[in-house]
């Protein structure tokens, strides 16, 4: 290959070709590595040629995916050789090599600045186009002006100009806030007159992300759109070379176009009529070729067109075109066109009056749903979950349970939600949906989460009528030879209220019930067989008269649950076989549950609020709406924002007195259990807490935990904050030995739990561990789910904690092996000894093939012994007065703050349970919050924040903290500074102060300290 | 277009262009970088080798989709935001590959992988800021030729110059 005119790198190349294996490359690569840091180092004796020839060996070893430490001084220094060659070598190498941050960078913005502003006018296109793939900040900051000289400049020819409005274009979408484009619209109007279309290409992605940032100061431009949209349309006066495969580069039509989706609509009744003419046009005279390459083009631009007529909300007529021309592709045998007819019809549904016509196509649309290509299958299950309603929503779920037999595993929990919502959002009858989701359970029930369950249990409890009906098909799923766990939870909770119902039928006897559910109980886990306890008290207390060999029998087994280790079920057996023992009392005791209060669906709910969220935002872009209601699925629990809708509650026959009901039956057996009191010297438990037991550990959202609830309703929009910050973020490397990839990233999850509570702290394909936690003042449990997801077990699992010192922790014991797809329950006692920011690390291993080893930071985190607290202008100032200085009060300025607006930073502060106290500081673009901060040393502690930010520069503001304990203002104080600066950092040793974080350099020296290199791995 | 990535079928990387740097924290770390984005590319691979011929060119990713196009032995992919324009990305990996091949000449893989680096400088005549920047492939090779002639001159001159010197101290 002489093309390369380079023997060394051919030969090179040539060799890493002949590697056999992995193994051999990384030695050829490790041993070529070692040749150039020599060269380097003796770089006196490099001529040009070796320079760069060394370079892109660099680039290349770069590209196979090795990390090359060092050697970019020597490619950011040939920028600077004053021949094109080495320069050229220099800038292509720089900017595939280095990232926009990269320290080296910000030596060669001189020399980049003299390219760009010298005579040269091939050196001028390097450097725009270094600066246009990697410039930063301080390329902004020192170049904008100069670039935009060139995009308007007459004398620099068009392949300078269009270099610069692309350059132009990255500077300004990387920091809007440097880029002075004041008074641009006349200048970016008349880029629009533009003849040579490379420049005009250019220009208009500019416009597009200057519109799409302000689109008040262009209508100018708007004009200008249409009139180059139409003269490529018609193909007037365009050049040869400029059309591909016969269409007037499509790639100007589709941008421009792109553009004039940024206008919110158009006024000039002439310019409106002579785009819709070209739109027209477009939607209608593209026809199928046989060339895929004109037929790409031309449906690109089609699309365009599609999404342009939806945005500006077009005549009827012209609408059932589109869904006309949408109906046809989803039908096609191109799977390209079929997949964006489905992307498309989905947007369209935003339109109005639409719908309609969309419905005829539902019989193709379930086609798609079993196309082969799993694309195709998500775009279809989109568009199914958003066109359905009342009037099709029995076909479309029944369509997508019987899906869910067959569906990828990838896609089964979003199918199983997807399809609770509906069936609950559009039930015709409730006894549907009750079929619904136990055959949701019984298909996917690993995929039915908690709160699919629940729900259904509560609209049963709330509607008599539906009663006997789901006791009957209870009964009739127990039958079968083997079902999930969670179809055990549910029937026998239903069972337990409502099997004396059916005491008629045949083999519904509470003896026979009662052992066909108790057949179960060998096979499921520790959290379902308090359930169950409670099933058998029911049944017993339904039985009448009583069956002396059936309650021998539960007798038996409460007795043998007594001295369970698990105190839940040790706590229930007990009671149960205590208040059994007191005949008829149990009858009011164990009573059927009483109504829930009404209540908004927890699933419902999450996908409102995605929407809410939407209907906030500008409202502009169709499109934008459509990706967040998409990710609805995978959005966590967000707080609501809006009240709930008529539509969902409607399906509940509202009980005449819910809550009155709900009170009444505490205070009832309240009275009960003060009479239970006086005759048993051995009272049970205060009653009270009988009820709330039952309904705890089902946690149907009883009291309690509806409490929570709103107290985490308080924090708007927190949780989306850092999930949408890190959206592109990469799974972090694991251990080098790792072969097994994790799914998800291991960084996101831990942040997301120090919000949450309940959630996936890991998962790869063959183990998931999940951890939900309580917190209560100083102390936590938490409970590590290790859940297999094979059909083998998983052996040599090994989980051990390294706390902190500040944390006393207490692992249970965790099984050797978990079986075949069983999920085992570690509980796990956490105490707070002191104020302290360190974090407990879980190191996790397992054999399954390979030996996977894990080091996971736990959630127990300083923030979770906080309780928000609020407090009134009296308590808060005399407090912040006599807590006069350091070290009981310390005052910094952080600078590198992340910009946001005080309300942003108020929900971030509220998320972490730091309760700002509104118009307590005089001062609007002040802060004032306070918690209080529980541990063994400290007790319940309070404490108090003030931000002073300082509205011309977001990225710094001035904190005070105070407390009653030096530590505990310290590490708070370093606490909501990591918070602020975005750049979490993994705190070891309580001592020192944190430097702010280490420069990117010193990273290899760091690595040598094993704790840093935990850290390290940990991020 | 976030970026751009060339495959081999057996999932050897034979070209990768980054326009957006990745997130936050790799900012900061540099050193874990490019292992962070050996690992999208592995992703990526498995993804996309996996997919059969008959199914659509797009797939969906994380919330990002790449358009890929298949041409012999080498996958070329590149991916953009959920709303883009697929079909307009798809042409765009079309029309680099049309330019490739006027350029080597019948392209085939090996002469990407023994001249990635003029991969490279006609990429970046294609695409600055993950953006198309001309669209005429008589132009694009009119600059990659001025280039060429650049290097070419360059070389024979420094060329005469040893040439000389060698002369001299004979």
């Amino acid at each position: 290959m002489a093309l390369s005119g380079m023997r060394g790198l051919s030969v090179f190349i040539s060799d890493i070709r002949n590697c056999q294996n992995k193994e051999q490359e990384r030695l050829r690569v490790d041993k070529e590595l070692g040749n150039i840091r020599t060269r380097f180092k003796n770089e006196k004796g490099l001529t040009p040629y070796e320079k760069k020839k060394y370079v892109w060996k660099m680039l290349y070893i770069y590209m196979l995916g090795y990390d090359v430490d060092f050697g970019h001084m020597e490619a950011v220094s040939l920028i600077s050789a004053p021949k094109y060659p080495e320069k050229q070598v220099g800038y292509i190498v720089t900017s595939s090599l280095l990232n926009e941050n990269h320290d080296f960078l910000r030596l060669a913005i001189n020399t980049v600045r003299n390219d760009i502003i010298g005579r040269n006018e091939t050196f001028q296109c390097l450097a725009l186009t270094l600066v246009g793939n990697i410039g930063g900040r301080e390329f902004a900051e020192s170049l904008a002006p100069d670039v935009q000289k060139l995009l308007i400049s007459s004398s620099c020819r068009p392949l300078v100009r269009k270099k610069a409005a692309l350059c132009l274009l990255r500077l300004y979408r990387k920091n809007p806030d440097v880029v002075n484009v004041d008074g641009w619209s006349d200048r970016m109007a008349q880029l629009l007159d533009e003849r040579d279309l490379g420049v005009l290409t250019s220009s208009m992605s500019l416009l597009v992300a200057l519109v799409a940032n302000n689109h008040e100061a262009y209508w100018s431009c708007l004009p200008k759109c249409v009139k180059a949209l139409e003269r490529l349309a018609r193909n007037q006066d365009i050049p040869q070379e400029y059309t591909y495969y016969g269409i007037p580069s499509p790639w100007l039509q589709v941008k421009t176009m792109r553009a004039l989706q940024y206008f919110p609509t158009i006024e000039d009744p002439n310019t409106r009529r002579s785009l819709f003419e070209v739109l027209q046009r477009i939607l209608m005279g593209t026809d199928v070729v046989k060339n895929v390459n004109k037929n790409n083009a031309s449906h690109a631009v089609l699309f365009e067109a599609l999404a342009l007529v939806m945005h500006l909300d077009a005549e009827k007529e012209m609408m059932s075109q589109c869904v006309a021309l949408l109906g046809k592709f989803i039908a096609v045998r191109e799977p390209n066109i079929r997949y964006l007819g489905l992307e498309n019809m989905t947007r369209m549904l935003m339109v109005t009056d639409v719908q309609d016509i969309i419905k005829r196509h539902q019989a193709q649309i379930i086609t798609s749903l079993k196309d082969p290509d799993i694309s195709i299958r998500r775009r279809a299950l989109d568009l199914l979950y958003g066109m359905c309603d009342v009037s099709n929503a029995k076909d479309i779920v029944e369509e997508l349970l019987q899906y869910l037999s067959t569906a990828d595993f990838a896609m089964r929990e979003e199918l199983s939600l997807k399809a609770a919502i509906l069936a609950e959002k559009f039930a015709p009858d409730l006894s549907w949906y009750v079929d619904v989701i136990l055959q949701l359970i019984d298909k996917a029930g690993d995929f039915v989460s908690d709160d699919i369950w629940f729900r259904v249990v509560q609209f049963v409890t709330n509607n008599e009528d539906l009663q006997p009906y789901a006791a009957v098909k209870a009964r009739e799923y127990l039958d079968k030879p083997a079902i999930h766990e969670t179809m055990v939870k549910v029937s026998a909770y239903i069972l337990g209220e409502y099997s004396h119902l059916l005491a008629r039928r045949p083999g519904c006897s509470p003896k026979e019930i009662f052992s066909i559910i108790h057949e179960k109980l060998p096979t499921v886990s520790t959290s379902t067989i308090p359930i169950l306890l409670s099933t058998y008290a029911k049944i017993l207390m339904h039985t009448q008269p009583s069956d002396p060999e059936l309650q021998n029998q539960i007798w038996a087994i409460f007795r043998k649950y007594e001295s369970c280790i698990d105190a839940e079920i040790q706590q229930r057996a007990v009671e149960y076989f205590a208040l059994s023992s007191k005949g008829a009392a149990l009858m009011d005791i164990m009573a059927e549950m009483p109504k829930f209060p009404e209540r908004q669906s927890a699933l419902i709910k999450k996908a409102e609020d995605t929407e809410a969220d939407t209907a906030e935002q500008s409202a502009l872009k169709l499109r934008a709406q459509q990706q967040t209601s998409n990710a609805l699925v995978v959005t966590d629990q967000r707080p609501a924002n809006g009240t709930p809708p008529v539509s969902e509650l409607r399906l509940v026959k509202v009980p005449s007195m819910s809550n009155v009901d709900h009170s009444s039956a505490d205070h009832g057996v309240t009275q009960e259990n003060g009479t239970l009191t006086v005759v048993d010297p051995q009272p049970p438990e205060p009653s009270a807490d009988l009820l709330s037991d039952l309904l705890g550990p089902l946690a149907i959202e009883g009291p309690p935990g509806s409490a929570v609830q709103s107290e985490r309703n308080l924090v708007p929009g927190t949780e989306g904050v850092p999930n949408a910050e890190d959206a592109l973020a990469i799974a972090p490397v694991g251990e080098q030995t790792n072969t097994v990839q994790p799914i998800g990233n291991i960084a996101e999850r831990f942040q997301a739990l120090g919000l949450k509570d309940s959630g996936v702290l890991y998962e790869d394909p063959y183990i998931q561990i999940g951890i939900k936690a309580e917190w209560r003042a100083h102390q936590g449990r938490l409970v590590l789910f290790l859940g297999n997801k094979n059909t083998s077990p998983l052996v040599s699992v090994q989980a051990v904690i390294l706390p902190p010192s500040h944390l006393k922790m207490e692992l249970s014991l965790v099984p050797d092996t978990i079986p075949p797809r069983a999920q085992v329950q570690c509980p796990l006692e956490v105490i707070n000894l002191r104020p302290s920011r360190d974090v407990a690390v879980l190191d996790f291993s397992y054999q399954f093939g390979t030996h996977v080893n894990v080091k996971l930071r736990l959630p127990a985190v300083l923030n979770k012994f906080l309780q928000p607290v609020s407090v009134s202008a009296e308590e808060f100032f005399p407090q912040w007065r006599s807590l006069s200085g350091p070290p009981l009060k310390l005052q910094e300025v952080v600078r590198g703050v992340r910009p946001m607006s005080l309300a942003e930073m108020a929900n971030l502060f509220n998320s972490f349970r730091l309760i700002v106290c509104p118009g307590l500081d005089p001062n609007a673009n002040n802060l004032v919050a306070s918690t209080t901060f529980y541990s063994e040393s400290t007790r319940a502690m309070l404490c108090l924040i003030r931000i002073e930010t300082d509205p011309a520069d977001r990225t710094q503001l001035r904190m005070t903290v105070a407390s009653g304990e030096p530590t505990l203002t310290f590490e708070l104080k370093e606490f909501i500074k990591e918070q602020l600066v975005s750049i979490p950092t993994v705190s070891r040793g309580p001592a020192p102060p944190p430097p702010p974080p280490p420069p990117p350099t010193s990273a290899p020296a760091a690595l040598s300290d094993p704790g840093a290199m935990l850290a390290g791995l940990l991020h | 277009i976030h970026f751009v990535l060339l495959i081999s079928r057996q999932g050897k990387v034979r070209l990768t262009k980054w326009y957006s740097p990745y997130t936050q924290k790799e900012r900061t770390k540099i050193m874990v970088m490019n292992a962070q984005l050996a690992q999208v590319i592995r992703e990526l691979s498995g993804l996309i080798l996996a997919r059969g011929p008959k199914l659509c060119n797009f797939v969906e990713w994380r919330d990002l989709k790449v358009v890929y196009r298949r041409y012999a032995s080498l996958y070329f992919c590149m991916c953009i935001s959920q709303d883009d324009n697929e079909l307009e990305i798809l042409e765009v990996i079309h029309y680099y590959v049309e330019i490739l091949d006027r350029y080597f000449g019948s392209v085939c893989e090996l002469d990407l992988i023994f001249n990635f680096h003029k991969a490279y400088y006609i990429l970046d005549e294609l695409l600055i800021a993950g953006e198309l920047q001309e669209s005429s492939k008589k132009t694009v090779a009119r600059l990659i030729a001025a280039q060429d002639s650049l290097i070419e001159t360059a070389k024979e001159q420094s060329g005469s110059i040893s040439n000389m010197i060698v002369q001299a101290t004979k």
